[in-house]
């Protein structure tokens, strides 16, 4: 860990104009993935900037009718809130599939977008990482590889996001509202908030530098059935291996969103005409491009057979 | 003493405390964080300064340059000591590789540095600042590649009969192939040190598991008397075979203490213990079998290859294949590769964990074929002497009674023989079962026992509690014998200047290092008698009492204000070559596999274990569900997976090399069989640590088998395995 100052922010737009003022600054929310990076040397930030005294951790219904999650919103906390468990089933069920309780109950709304991959090799500075160290080369490629993208990745990088929150978000179709150093303020939809990796995997959002998330809003509920099926080796605890999100109406049409399988939640509009068809024409068409390697090829198989038991699991 | 007669009735037979459920003695200092593991000696140690160890970041080459400056002149840095300024280092005779890399390096991750600074966030980012320059060389990092030039490791070799003939001739055969993955240890806590000088003595606080050992290969490693260096370790937070051995912690701390003349605390940081030390290596094994029509075994063969480092063993899967089962025709061969990746070595039941893994589906399969059940099998298929000599018998061999024990404990009945076919909503219903075997081994044991004027009784004994429960069973057994309740009693461990001991590992330790206590209560009874008058044959010490006839002393009486003191060691004669020793047991366990997805959740599991008497069932069954554990991991998910470009363990954290977690373990039973063993010693009993973990892994290959159909024999079973094979879905 480099020596680093600190600050205490005192509002969102301060929080964003003190980052743009020092380059090198951090958000500091929960800390349970920045810390871990931090000591490993791969987060490297000469200044942080504490959020956690923001009053971002409440969450209020919208005027449209959906549900605006504060960026402070603990995972614990949003997967056990009454509207969310009710009205957005998917997004409680991702949360808990999730890291553990302990990590859950700091964890938070932002801090969970903006976790980084778990490439193996990202963690290891030795080795060389276009991620961690751009233009150095990926190590996974031709490595190890099990856990990796099999679609949309680049030659540049196969990492996947980890992160399961994001996974049910993408299939709510949310929205990731900012504040920017000069006090603007934005909507991005969660479609376009994380970025393929292309020739730039260290530029893993659509976020500005210093542009500071102040809260997660949902859309009305879209009812249906919602489902989180999380795939992996051990029964807790751990990353996956595949996972699907899925929303799925009575008439068996429905939105389906992978995780595990991309450098971002992975959601393929056009192909979920093919829902009421089934897994195998759904999974045919969201992962039509897939172009796995040889350790992680099973993967395709697996998304699959886990959509097949969802939808199974939805009609039920 | 000398043990080389089968034990008859002795006082330990009362069993009034040993054999008794004890609860730990040192249960309140583990729950409340008082008892002091190695890193936190803080009231022994003052004014310490903090190592961190910089690794290789190759797999093999040599250093060509170092540039320290940045290092030397951050904030509060102390000392960076470097193969360059170590001054001259032997090596350990348990170690392979050398604990500080320089010029060349031996393997990834292998120590290069130790950066000494005030504080511990200051050692680490120093270490950061550490410039190493290499010229990387060639290396061989894959078993499956190597395994062509691997050479036949000769003392490994055995055969019995005509071994080919029969197997070619047999009328029911199989010839399988069958890998396991390296594993690490991956125990809570990290290798740790903490080393003060005094003058030229040096004392270590560590966390190790064969004090004796490791003080021997410290002294060795820094070119000093051994009678100069003191190690000690009370509390060790999980070893399974990890700290058997001297590790670069120690050897940093020392040497970090010596440059920087202050105390030196190192711990190694998770991401460097798993390619910094050692790991089980990986195996390729295969069995051949040849039975009758009637199932009975007419010829058995197992070879095994793994990796080491040049100079280094090989894993030594085949052992229980040449006594597990009978068969006239027998052929056993281990061959080794030599690999650059990280030393490989003992983990927990070396050899037989990973060769039960192989051999039991072998066995499994080899039942399909015959269309008999597996417990029958193997039923069949015993052997109550060594089968390569059967002059020689087992000492006590109840394997029989554990399958048929657990067969009808577990419902094993209720096991479909065709597999694929039990059903639960969506899952695939399926039950395994597996023998289980380990040696028992026994090793030379001293103790000190004092008894003092108050009637308390204090052991000394260098041997080690990793978690195991040696505490406790160390003090029944010298409660037992001297008669008094178990609070009377004090144990003192760990510590290199107590009588040297059996230490822990190879499941040796809770036998033979009680036996050693046992040895010293007979010689301090014989000395108690002997002051009191007593005739030793007649004393009877019970309730804090010696009597005699119709004389009756209190201990407190008899110690007086001296006290007494005596001394004494176990030493294990022919017995152990005359009797096969060995400890048996049966594992069976129902999963289910997601009829979609492929995974596999175990649903319940049981153990039964045949091994010697049972000196504390409460630790012994802590001992077997923790092991019960270990084989999940083993079956399912422990895998270190290998760069074979870059020749390392990619996955060097417990977020990727991942073990069980409470969701995994729903329930465990353990069963143990009343035993007594009079060949194995005093204690009659023999170890369980190990057996445990045998078998485990095979028992849910079998059970994923029976609920699939589909036979995987690569280890971990992850779903990726079979998930191609599984029925198509609706
Ligand atoms: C052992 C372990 C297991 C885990 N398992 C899982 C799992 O199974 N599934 C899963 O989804 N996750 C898992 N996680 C990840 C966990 O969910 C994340 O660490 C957590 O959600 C991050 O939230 P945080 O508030 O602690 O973020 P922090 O660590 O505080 O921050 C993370 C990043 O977000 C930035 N940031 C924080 N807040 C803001 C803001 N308001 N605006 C802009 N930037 C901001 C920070 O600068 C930093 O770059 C696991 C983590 C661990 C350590
Ligand atoms: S896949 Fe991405 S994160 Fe992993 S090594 Fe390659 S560039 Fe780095």
């Amino acid at each position: 860990m480099k020596p680093f100052t600190y600050e205490r922010a005192t509002s969102p737009a301060e929080a964003a104009a003190a980052a743009a003022r020092r380059p090198g600054a951090k958000f500091i929310a929960g800390g349970t993935n920045l810390l871990d990076l931090m000591k490993l040397q791969i987060e490297t930030p000469a200044h942080l900037i504490d959020v956690n005294g923001l009053a971002l951790d409440k969450l209020e219904p919208t005027p449209e009718g959906g549900l605006r999650i504060g960026a402070l919103v603990r995972n614990t906390d949003l997967a056990a809130d009454q509207r969310v468990r009710r009205d957005y089933g998917v997004l409680s069920r991702a949360l808990l599939a999730g890291a553990s309780g302990q990590l859950r109950n700091k964890a938070t709304t932002a801090g969970n977008l903006l976790q980084r991959t778990r490439c193996p090799y990202f963690y290891d500075t030795n080795q060389p990482c276009n991620k961690r160290q751009p233009g150095s080369g990926c190590s996974a490629l031709g490595g190890f590889s099990r856990q990796l993208a099999v679609v949309g990745h680049s030659e540049a990088c196969i990492a996947t996001n980890p992160s399961d929150m994001a996974v049910a978000l993408r299939a709510l179709d949310a929205v990731v509202e900012t504040v920017k150093p000069d006090g603007t303020t934005r909507g991005i939809p969660i479609a376009e908030f994380h970025r393929l990796p292309g020739d730039t995997p260290h530029i893993e959002t659509a976020l500005e530098p210093g542009e500071f998330i102040t809260a997660v809003t949902l859309p009305p509920p879209a009812g249906g059935r919602h489902v989180y099926r999380k795939v992996r080796d051990r029964a807790s605890y751990a990353f996956a291996l595949v996972s699907v999100a899925a929303v799925v109406q009575r008439d068996g049409t429905g939105r389906v969103a992978l995780g595990g399988v991309a450098h971002r939640p992975w959601r393929v509009e056009a192909a979920e005409a093919e829902v009421p068809r089934g897994a195998r024409a759904a999974m045919a068409a969201i992962l039509a491009n897939a172009r796995p390697t040889h350790e992680n090829a099973f993967k395709v198989t697996l998304a699959e057979r886990a959509l097949h038991a969802v939808l199974a699991e939805a009609r039920g | 003493m000398k043990f080389d007669t089968p034990a008859t009735t002795n006082p330990i037979d009362q069993l009034k405390v040993v054999g008794q459920p004890v609860d730990r003695i040192d249960g309140r200092l583990k729950t409340t964080g008082q008892a002091p593991y190695a890193y936190e000696h803080n009231d022994a140690v003052r004014d310490h300064a903090y190592g961190y160890v910089v690794g290789a970041a190759i797999a093999k080459g040599r250093i060509t340059g170092m540039d320290l400056r940045a290092a030397r002149a951050a904030p509060g840095v102390l000392a960076v000591v470097t193969a360059e300024n170590a001054g001259a280092l032997g090596k350990g005779r348990m170690n392979t590789a050398r604990l500080l890399a320089g010029p060349e390096v031996d393997h990834y991750h292998q120590a290069v540095a130790v950066v000494v600074a005030e504080t511990f966030e200051q050692a680490r980012d120093a270490a950061q600042m550490v410039q190493v320059s290499y010229a990387g060389a060639e290396g061989a990092f894959d078993l499956a590649a190597a395994r062509d030039l691997a050479e036949k490791v000769d003392q490994s070799a055995s055969a019995t009969g005509d071994f080919e003939g029969a197997f070619a001739t047999a009328p029911v055969q199989l010839d399988a192939t069958y890998t396991t993955p390296d594993q690490s240890h991956a125990m809570m806590e990290p290798h740790a040190s903490i080393a003060a000088w005094d003058g030229d003595r040096l004392v270590v606080w560590t966390s190790n598991q064969m004090i004796e050992w490791g003080a021997g290969d410290l002294a060795r490693t820094l070119n000093m008397p051994r009678e100069k260096v003191r190690l000690i370790s009370p509390f060790i937070g999980g070893g399974f075979g990890g700290k058997l051995f001297l590790r670069t912690d120690a050897v940093m701390a020392a040497l970090g203490s010596r440059a920087a003349r202050r105390p030196v605390k190192v711990a190694l940081q998770r991401p460097l213990m798993i390619n910094n030390t050692t790991h089980r290596p990986a195996t390729i094994q295969r069995i051949r079998i040849g039975t009758g029509r009637d199932g009975r075994i007419v010829a058995i063969g197992h070879e095994s290859w793994s990796g080491d480092q040049p100079g280094g063993g090989p894993e030594t899967a085949v052992d229980q294949t040449r006594l597990l089962y009978t068969g006239a025709n027998r052929l056993t061969q281990l061959r080794l590769a030599v690999l650059d990746l990280p030393e490989g070595n003992a983990m927990r039941a070396p050899g037989e964990a990973p060769g039960l893994m192989a051999l039991e589906i072998a066995m499994d399969e080899m039942a399909e074929k015959l269309g008999m059940d597996p417990v029958e099998f193997r039923v069949i298929n015993d052997t109550q002497v060594d089968p390569n000599d059967t002059s020689r018998p087992f000492s006590r061999r109840q394997l029989v009674e554990c399958l048929r024990t657990g067969a009808e404990q577990f419902g094993w009945s209720r096991r479909s023989a065709r597999p694929g076919q039990a059903r639960e909503g969506s899952w695939l219903l399926g039950m395994g079962v597996a023998a289980a075997f380990r040696n028992n081994l026994v090793m030379t044991s001293g103790a000190r026992v004092r008894l003092d004027g108050r009637g308390e009784v204090t052991v000394e004994t260098d041997m080690t509690d990793i978690g195991t429960g040696s505490y406790t069973i160390i003090a029944q057994t010298a409660a037992e014998m001297m008669g008094v309740t178990i609070d009377k009693v004090t144990v003192r461990l760990g510590d290199s200047s107590f009588p040297a001991s059996a230490g822990s590992g190879g499941q040796w330790g809770a036998n033979s290092s009680t036996a050693g206590v046992y040895a010293a209560c007979v010689k301090l009874r014989n000395a108690v008698a002997r002051k009191l008058g007593f005739n030793s044959a007649d004393a009877v010490f019970e309730d804090g009492q010696v009597r005699a006839g119709n004389r009756s002393v209190t201990l407190a009486e008899a110690a007086g204000g001296e006290g007494m003191v005596a001394e004494d060691a176990i030493e294990f004669g022919e017995l152990s070559k005359r009797f096969q020793q060995s400890t048996f047991g049966a594992h069976f366990v129902e999963v289910g596999v997601d009829a979609a997805t492929g995974e596999v959740r175990i649903r319940r599991m049981l153990a039964v274990c045949a091994a010697g008497r049972i000196l504390n069932p409460k630790t012994a069954r802590s001992q077997v569900i923790g092991a019960m554990t270990m084989g999940v991991g083993g079956a399912l998910m422990e895998e270190l997976a290998v760069d074979t470009r870059r020749g390392f363990f990619v996955n060097h954290d417990l977020a990727a090399y991942e073990v069980p977690v409470h969701a995994d373990i729903p329930h465990q039973e353990v069963i143990f069989l009343d035993e007594v063993d009079p060949m194995s010693s005093p204690m009659k009993a023999k170890g369980v640590g190990e057996l445990g973990l045998c078998g485990v892994a095979a028992a849910i290959a079998n059970a994923i088998y029976n609920a699939t159909g589909v036979r995987v024999r690569d280890y971990p079973i992850t779903l990726d395995k079979h998930l191609d094979r599984l029925p198509e879905l609706a």
